[in-house]
């Protein structure tokens, strides 16, 4: 679903990503994770076409991303940082004209906002401005921007940052039932270890641009004879991946 | 183009939809043709017919320049990234801008010309109608230059920048007062600027001379500047290559 290789990009004298490899199969859930700053964000605009690599090759969801972007944009859902809402339109519009943006008719936008929406636990959100809406509220909402066009690979980059743990725990649950019900491969960014423990069936560990460490919770856990994902990033990097964090 | 005629249809709901803001658009140069162009038509500078068009490129001028603001918040929310994500290509993405803005102006521009016939503005309808393509043509490269600038510039500077630079834009078009009476050097720098050109093609099509050479000149310079602009915008749409 995706290959990259040595993929790198600088800002000026700012090295943000210093040559990757990622392999991300059908159906799975990969964490990306790293503190802040280590290229994560980079790297998922990158991959979504958004910002042009220095080098490197990738293929994202079987289309070559240099050779033809815009099969890759028709194939994948991405989910920003920030969100995709401004703070007064009801939501209802924006989803809409995003959706027939792909080619949907307005009927069968309608349709497809609304079964979003309730899939969503949103349902009746339409006219809605996101300043009326919780964060987790918000987020599901950019979720299913990420989703009107059925995508088989979705970006999330940093999907529950800044929500209480329930709002989080319920949206794990929504990404689990993404994979299991339309079989969604799903590669999100996050800084929460604990996250990629509960919810990735593996993780690749970013810092300083580089991949430090990489495979599946349990045995990264082994391997580095740690008992939560923090020890093992301390292992890889000699520092806490957040000031005094235990997960 | 589906994709165009959805984006160009989903802006103009939005413009349309505040009626407030549409109509004050339109009020700075309502006043200027209420409180000045009564003293402008007495002054022996010009008739009704040498200030309208005038009045029309100070429109195109403001309002496709400020165009771009709207642009700096769709680029904050994320709402500019997520278009950019769709498969859509750049220039439709700005076209979809552009063309509402131009109607929206074409809107308010007719409003501001039968308001000039009820003053007393004596001008062929053919003429007029000429003149307002070639002010759309006008502004559909100043509304795509200023979406470029408000993509290229930092978010904060583009509001003070932009309507800084509309000013002299403004003044050495000839747009309130003919650059025939400018001293030498002011008329030569005027001639540098593109609006000078379309100022004296709009009159010269509000006086009927359809054939004259300042037509000729304000269509090859807006043309000019449509194409360059959404060249330039269409480019600040693309992915980035920062
Ligand atoms: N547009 C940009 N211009 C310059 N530097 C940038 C830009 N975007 C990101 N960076 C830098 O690249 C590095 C990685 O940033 P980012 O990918 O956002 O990290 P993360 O998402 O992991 O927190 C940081 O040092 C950041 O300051
Ligand atoms: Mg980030």
């Amino acid at each position: 679903m995706i290959h990259v290789r040595g993929l790198t990009k600088t800002f000026g004298t700012v090295e943000a990503v210093r040559g990757i490899d990622v392999d991300v199969s059908a159906g799975e859930i990969v964490g990306f994770l790293g503190p802040n700053g280590a290229g994560k964000t980079t790297t998922l605009r990158m991959l979504t076409t958004l910002l042009r690599p220095t080098s490197g090759a990738a293929t994202v969801a079987g289309a070559d991303l240099f050779a033809d972007p815009v099969a890759v944009r028709r194939r994948i859902g991405y989910v920003a940082q920030g969100g995709a809402f401004g703070p007064f339109t009801p939501v209802g519009n924006e989803l809409v004209l995003q959706a027939r943006l792909y080619g949907l008719s307005r009927a069968e936008a309608r349709a497809r906002v609304t079964s979003l929406l309730t899939a969503l636990d949103l349902a009746g959100a339409e006219e809605r401005t996101t300043v009326t809406l919780s964060g987790g509220q918000k987020r599901r909402l950019d979720i299913a921007m990420g989703l009107l066009h059925r995508p088989t690979l979705l970006f999330l980059d940093e999907p529950t940052t800044g929500l209480d743990p329930q709002s989080r725990a319920n949206l794990w649950d929504h990404i689990r039932r993404l994979r299991e019900r339309d079989g969604v491969t799903v590669f999100l960014t996050t800084h929460y270890l604990e996250e990629a423990d509960a919810l990735c069936d593996r993780v690749l560990i970013i810092d300083h641009g580089r991949i430090v460490a990489e495979g599946d919770p349990e045995r990264l856990k082994a391997e580095h004879g740690a008992r939560t994902l923090d020890e093992v990033f301390l292992a890889v990097t000699g520092r806490e991946l957040r000031e005094g964090a235990a997960a | 183009m589906t994709a165009l005629a959805v984006l160009t249809g989903h802006y103009l709901r939005a413009s349309f939809g505040s009626k407030v803001s549409l109509a004050f658009g339109a009020v700075q140069p309502f006043l200027f043709l209420v409180l000045f162009g009564p003293l402008f038509a007495r002054s022996g500078v010009g008739s009704w017919a040498v200030l309208v068009p005038g009045l029309l490129v100070q429109l195109a001028l403001t309002s496709a320049g400020m165009a771009g603001f709207g642009i700096v918040f769709d680029q904050r929310f994320g709402v500019l990234e997520r278009l950019r994500v769709a498969p859509v290509s750049p220039v439709t993405l700005l076209l979809g801008r552009v063309l509402r803005d131009s109607l929206v102006l074409l809107v308010q521009a007719a409003t501001i010309i039968v308001a000039g016939y009820a003053l007393g503005l004596r001008a062929p309808l053919a003429g007029v109608l000429a003149a307002l393509l070639l002010m759309t043509v006008l502004s559909v490269g100043m509304a795509s230059l200023s979406y470029a600038a408000a993509l290229t510039m930092r978010q904060e500077l583009f509001a003070p920048v932009m309507s800084t630079v509309v000013v002299p834009l403004m003044l050495l078009s000839g747009a309130l007062l003919p650059m025939s009476l400018a001293p030498a050097w002011l008329d030569v720098v005027s001639r540098l600027t593109p609006f000078r050109y379309a100022v004296e093609g709009l009159r010269a099509l509000f006086s009927g001379s359809y054939g004259s050479s300042a037509v000729l000149w304000g269509t090859v310079v807006s043309l000019a500047l449509a194409i360059g602009g959404l060249a330039l915008g269409a480019n600040r749409f693309r992915w980035e290559k920062a």
